[in-house]
């Protein structure tokens, strides 16, 4: 089991070079970073004491070292935009990104769960199947439309919601929260619903197909042979193992809730990573870029290996194989 | 004479498909001794496994009883609210499945499915319910029970699974088993150790047990009385030593016929020609008429019904005292 937890953290680190690598590039195929910084009248000699300040003459291996090493420790070089260095910036973003995309999966799974199981055990009745109808528009509307939609009925025409921004926040050391504020709160609601409306429809229907499998299975037909109660066979035997495959996918979703927050920031102007990142790409700011890049990768890898441990609590017979090959 | 544990009277189930309605089971009728063991025998869509889940409740839509009456020691079962008969099934009729690979939930210890069963159907503590399903796994043969009861399915080999099954079948003390094929998914030396364990629980609990099984071989050595069964209805039921030496019904005598012996006399085997009609295309008459040897106009016409000989029954118009036999 260690061996195993070993082993993924080890295939982890190796991605991550990878990605390093990619994001790396970007500042030597987007045009050279000096001129991003000087106006244009800056004479010559100044514009080589940037280069040499900046280490740009050094050989791309050590430059490559020189900027993983300082990444690894959260130094991701200074924004060309904002004169600041990125590690701030993402900083200051950063809880308010995670906070939206933590509401949006929380909602996802819960609601995803309760309707798919719902929907598996009472699948001929009515509001079964409006579910199944509406998830399919959740599946295929893009998630600015519903995010548009939203604004113009809940913030525009009834005027409950604000229709941008994230309220009032509080601030916990540099960790700022708008979950302890009315106005933080009911700021939170539009964008997460946006942001976790596709994952949940998606949880919804595999919950949904899982269950169906699950129950139709020789097990639940023993399990109701030995006189168990309906309740113990749909929520104890059959949920546990619909929900194997359902942490796969609901790990998987939460690092695309992340990386499309991107989308319902921008629509909800949330002052999150993704509208950092959506402003820096109109300003080819690369640092931001590049940085942004790692910080989703990272939290995709660290999510990934998350589940693979989670897996093996979850299904006894995994524990077996990982032990014997680990 | 005392009261049947389980008494069938002309059991009927239908399967609805959106074209016709299909009789699977059609007039079946048996009881089963406290202590006795009957053996169900018959090719494969004769109608066994459905009347064994018919008993227990468990046909599933869009199949259901249409017919006839189920009585569990007096107390008619056919027909009860879904809640009542849930507390029997497990409790007061155990059922052990065909295949023990995939009748254990593989994410749960066999102990906690032992416990939650026993959990189920008696007022017992925690404690009480891990010492009863220690004992059971001891019942059934599983070494070291106290340690092997904190495994999972997958530590277990088949024939151990099996055995697992079987003490969750017993675990509440039924009066009634129904063996649903229990050794066709295991190798033939584990086979005899389950229908072993199988004949020695039901003596020693005086437990009735109904075996469904197409292999004659485990019927001879386990059964008390066994029924043949061919398409949805019963050809011939009787003591076991004179349905195998001495089988009345063409068809029975057919099945007989076809049992290899070691003897290793080098003549062929008997062998039944056809196949059991569908259920949508079962003839008029006798079910069997198309394939007899015997058969005569009345069995193109008439349906057979049980007629008693000795210890025996057989639907079969040969044996009707009214026609003088020239066949049989």
């Amino acid at each position: 089991m260690l061996a195993f937890t070993v082993r993924r953290a080890i295939q982890a680190i190796g991605v991550m070079i990878a990605v390093g690598i990619i994001a790396f590039s970007m500042f030597r195929f987007a045009g050279d970073p000096v001129n991003q910084m000087v106006s244009i009248d800056t004479p010559a000699a100044e514009r080589a004491a940037i280069r040499e300040q900046l280490g740009l003459n050094d050989p791309i291996p050590v430059q490559f070292v020189r900027y993983f090493a300082g990444a690894a420790q959260f130094n991701f070089g200074i924004s060309y935009q904002f004169r600041q260095p990125v590690a701030t910036l993402l900083k200051e973003r950063m809880p308010a990104t995670l906070e939206l995309a933590t509401v949006a999966t929380i909602l996802a799974i819960v609601f995803g769960i309760l309707t798919g199981v719902y929907s598996a055990l009472r699948r001929d009745s009515i509001p079964a199947k409006i579910l199944q109808a509406v998830s399919l528009i959740g599946i295929s509307l893009p998630t600015f439309l519903i995010g548009i939609l939203l604004i113009y009925l809940f913030a525009v025409t009834l005027g409950w919601l604000p229709s941008f921004g994230r309220g009032q926040v509080v601030r916990i050391g540099w960790w700022t929260t708008g979950l302890l504020t009315v106005s933080g709160l009911k700021a939170l609601i539009m964008p997460s619903v946006t942001l976790g409306l596709f994952q949940m429809t998606l949880i919804m229907r595999l919950v949904r197909a899982e269950m169906l499998e699950v129950l139709r299975t020789d097990y639940i037909r023993f399990a109701r042979a030995r006189g168990l109660t309906t309740r113990a066979i749909h929520f104890g035997h059959a949920l546990r193992n619909t929900l194997v495959p359902v942490i796969t996918v609901a790990g998987l979703q939460f690092g695309s809730v992340i990386a499309f927050a991107i989308i319902t920031e921008t629509v909800f102007q949330w002052p999150g990573m993704g509208l950092l990142f959506v402003q820096a790409v109109q300003n080819v700011d690369i640092p931001i870029m590049a940085a942004y890049l790692l910080m989703v990768s990272l939290i995709f890898v660290t999510i990934n290996l998350a589940v693979d441990i989670l897996y093996t609590v979850v299904d006894p017979r995994l524990r077996a194989t990982v032990s014997r090959a680990g | 004479m005392t009261e049947p544990v389980l008494s069938v009277r002309n059991l009927q189930v239908e399967f609805a498909t959106r074209r016709h309605t299909l009789r699977a089971i059609d007039g079946v009728s048996f009881d089963i001794a406290k202590g006795e063991v009957l053996g169900v025998v018959g090719e494969s869509g004769a109608g066994k496994s459905v009347t064994g889940l018919a008993v227990i409740g468990l046909i599933d839509p869009p199949g259901r009883i249409c017919g006839g009456e189920i009585r569990l020691s007096g107390l008619r079962i056919d027909h009860l609210p879904a809640e009542e008969i849930r507390r029997i099934r497990g409790k007061r009729v155990g059922m052990i499945f065909q295949d023990p690979l995939t009748s254990l939930n593989p994410l749960y210890r066999i102990g906690d499915q032992i416990v939650e069963t026993i959990k189920t159907h008696m007022s017992l503590s925690d404690s009480a319910a891990r010492k009863r399903a220690i004992d059971l796994l001891a019942e059934v043969g599983i070494p070291a029970p106290d340690k092997r009861i904190d495994g999972y399915p997958h530590e277990f080999s088949g024939g151990m699974r099996q055995r697992v099954v079987i003490a969750l079948a017993i675990c509440a003390e039924p009066e009634l088993i129904i063996a649903d094929e229990p050794t066709t998914a295991l190798d033939v030396s584990v086979q005899a150790q389950i229908i072993g364990l199988i004949k020695r629980l039901g003596r020693d609990h005086g437990t009735a047990v109904m075996l469904v099984t197409h292999d004659m071989g485990v019927i001879a050595e386990t059964c008390d009385r066994v029924a043949v069964m061919y398409s949805g209805r019963i050809a011939e039921i009787g003591p076991v030593g004179d349905v195998v030496r001495n089988p009345l019904h063409p068809y029975a005598r057919g099945l007989m016929g076809a049992i290899p012996t070691l003897a290793g006399d080098d003549k062929r085997l008997v062998q039944i020609p056809g196949a059991m009609p569908r259920l949508s295309a079962i003839p008029p008459g006798c079910s069997f008429n198309p394939r007899c040897a015997f058969a005569f106009e009345r069995c193109r016409i008439e349906r057979p019904e049980p007629i008693r000989r000795g210890a025996q029954a057989v639907a079969c118009h040969l044996f009707d005292a009214s026609v003088k036999d020239s066949a049989a």
